[in-house]
């Protein structure tokens, strides 16, 4: 288990960078090629959205980016957990997963769309021009965001607190590495 | 890599190249582009994706912005993609049922042409 943490300010330009040091995590964790490009995608997603709310919110204020690797050593002696269960939420004992954790620190509070509001496709879901709020991204649309994540993770949680919202999103490891992962 | 725009003139479409990344840094020159053309009264736009290595939900929103400019005054705008790792975007958020999607510049115009 090793854990790679990335602090960015709250800038497009720095989305990029996100993508591209998690999409070579995932890679070294052994995650299929095939799924780099969803990792690439839900993580710069994530990023997105978190630098559109502190835009509007806490423009100075930093993005937190965790990249977990879970298919090192178990963490066995860590004395803080059950060794016996050493994933929490995970269903298998076997089953290691490659976790993004996107934490960013605007109140969750009018920033957030939940991925389901998707109906609306052409009628002001999607912010063009003069439809961007103040200080806000052009064509940046956080409900859009969070679909894409949720259709492109293998889990996802979203928990819009006060403090800010924080996006977990995994993979599984050293999973049937034969499957064809574009069946979707 | 960064995002490298083109377009050209073809009858009356007008064939908009992008190239590289659109991304929530670099999709506002997309959306610059596209405004500037609608607003020179280019209302068929064939937007060709062959070369683009990557597309996050804010360059979806740019394209669907676009899409609402042209339908403003009647026209079109088309996308050229064969990239899989592309197309699925687009299936995960519904749009292949908003765009159409082409396998050739030629193949929109002509679709466009015989409607």
């Amino acid at each position: 288990m090793a854990t790679i943490t990335l602090t960015i300010s709250a800038l497009p330009a720095h989305v990029r960078t996100a993508r591209l040091m998690a999409a070579t995590v995932a890679r070294r964790a052994g995650i299929a090629a095939s799924a780099i490009d969803e990792i690439r995608l839900a993580v710069g997603e994530a990023c997105s959205r978190a630098v559109a709310a502190h835009k509007l919110h806490c423009p100075t204020q930093p993005i937190q980016l965790q990249l977990i690797d879970g298919s090192g050593p178990d963490p066995a002696t860590d004395p803080s957990t059950d060794a016996s269960n050493p994933m929490p939420g995970s269903t298998g004992s076997a089953t290691r997963r490659f976790e993004v954790v996107v934490s960013d620190r605007a109140p969750a509070k009018d920033t957030e769309e939940t991925p389901h509001r998707l109906e609306p496709l052409l009628d002001g879901l999607f912010l063009d021009g003069e439809d961007t709020p103040p200080g806000g991204i052009s064509g940046f649309s956080p409900g859009l965001g969070l679909a894409v994540i949720t259709g492109l993770a293998d889990e996802v949680s979203i928990e819009p607190e006060e403090s800010g919202t924080v996006v977990r999103m995994s993979w599984p490891l050293h999973a049937d590495q034969t499957q064809n992962p574009s069946s979707n | 890599m960064d995002l490298k725009l083109d377009h050209y003139t073809e009858g009356d479409t007008e064939i908009v190249v992008v190239e590289g990344e659109i991304d929530v840094y670099t999709a506002p020159r997309l959306r610059e582009l596209l405004i500037d053309l609608v607003n020179k009264g280019n209302f068929h736009l064939v937007v060709n994706m062959e070369k683009v290595e990557f597309l996050d939900s804010t360059g979806l929103g740019v394209l669907v912005g676009g899409l609402k400019r042209v339908r403003a005054h009647d026209g079109t705008l088309d996308l050229v993609c064969t990239q899989e790792r592309i197309l699925k975007i687009f299936r995960i958020t519904g749009l292949t049922k908003v765009f159409g999607i082409h396998g050739s510049v030629q193949e929109a115009i002509d679709k466009r042409s015989s409607k």
